[in-house]
């Protein structure tokens, strides 16, 4: 075993022991900010190992997007809901963890069984070197997955949309609704539709 | 001795099952959020070790890993909205209170 070997072993224990902690912290910690931030923990190992795989490209990407955006997204919805409140305690909710942990144990031997078990069959030729991952990925998005690129442009401006229009509060102020107005009965849910609340006012303004 | 595919391929079905296990037993929405991130990159894992130890010459594995990072972000912004939206009408983000399409 020569030194790059062993670098890159124990750079791996100790990518995959922070990998496992940090998720094991996300599951397992009852205050929910703390688990936000173990959950950068864990991206931020998988683009370790990403490196490890010899792909800087995908490495770059999986701490832009995922650290820098979806963690901090994540982040600002645990602000915006930041209300402390103790769950109701339900009967008999330990068997429910048990049985669940007992069925993902299952699992991981299941899948761990199958991938020692499978001949898998690894790239033998000659060892690829001096090539830019970038550019490989590049070529691969303009010519054979040129579609599949094309849709999830797409998937992201539609996602975007969506996102604002469940996101966005249709504010309906109380004063506007008369209190012994036909609306009130017809609708019990907190947020009324925008037509029914300004149907029982007589001067519709709107905010 | 040197790194093994099959290595990558435990680690990342043991990041597979905590999520799993997050994904079942957590009552927070936004922590099933969460887990449901832990399990795609469980998933993109596996792609990149794929990529890497069978078809290091043509790197389609990263590509794909590309494309479910993309809608991993998609998926994040949908959920948060959709949970954001449900806890203004329920005012709580407790799972066992969503059950509005319940039979």
């Amino acid at each position: 075993m020569d030194l790059a070997q062993g670098v890159q072993l124990v750079s791996f224990g100790i990518l995959s022991l922070m990998m496992i902690g940090s998720a094991l912290g996300v599951v397992l910690l009852t205050n929910i900010v703390y688990s936000a931030f173990l959950l950068g923990g864990v991206f931020i190992s998988i683009a370790g190992l990403y490196l490890l795989l010899n792909a800087d490209f995908v490495a770059a990407a999986q701490v832009l997007i995922y650290v820098g955006a979806v963690n901090v997204l994540i982040l600002f919805a645990i602000m915006l809901v930041n209300k402390r409140e103790d769950f109701a305690p339900i009967a008999n909710r330990w068997i429910r963890k048990a049985a669940t942990a007992l069925v993902c144990v299952g699992l991981f031997a299941l899948l761990g069984t199958m991938v020692l078990a499978t001949p898998w069959s690894l790239y033998t030729g000659p060892a690829v070197v001096g090539r830019n991952s970038a550019v490989e990925i590049g070529q691969h998005f303009f010519s054979d997955y040129l579609l599949p690129f094309e849709l999830v442009s797409v998937l992201l401006l539609m996602a975007m949309v969506g996102a604002i229009i469940l996101a966005r509060r249709d504010f309906i102020p109380e004063e506007l609704v008369p209190p012994d107005s036909q609306a009130i009965a017809a609708s019990t849910l907190p947020e009324r539709p925008r037509e029914l609340a300004s149907a029982g006012s007589p001067t519709p303004r709107e905010r | 001795m040197q790194l093994q595919l099959q290595y990558f391929l435990l680690l990342a079905a043991a990041l597979f099952c905590i999520g799993i296990y997050g994904l079942i037993t957590s009552r927070n929405a936004v922590r099933v959020l969460m887990s449901i991130e832990l399990l795609l990159n469980a998933v993109n894992l596996n792609l990149m070790a794929f990529s890497n130890f069978l078809d290091p010459q043509t790197i389609k594995g990263q590509v794909f890993t590309v494309f479910v990072i993309t809608i991993a972000a998609a998926e994040a912004a949908v959920g948060l909205a959709i949970v954001l939206s449900i806890y203004r009408n329920r005012e709580t983000v407790d799972m066992e209170q969503f059950n509005l399409l319940k039979w």
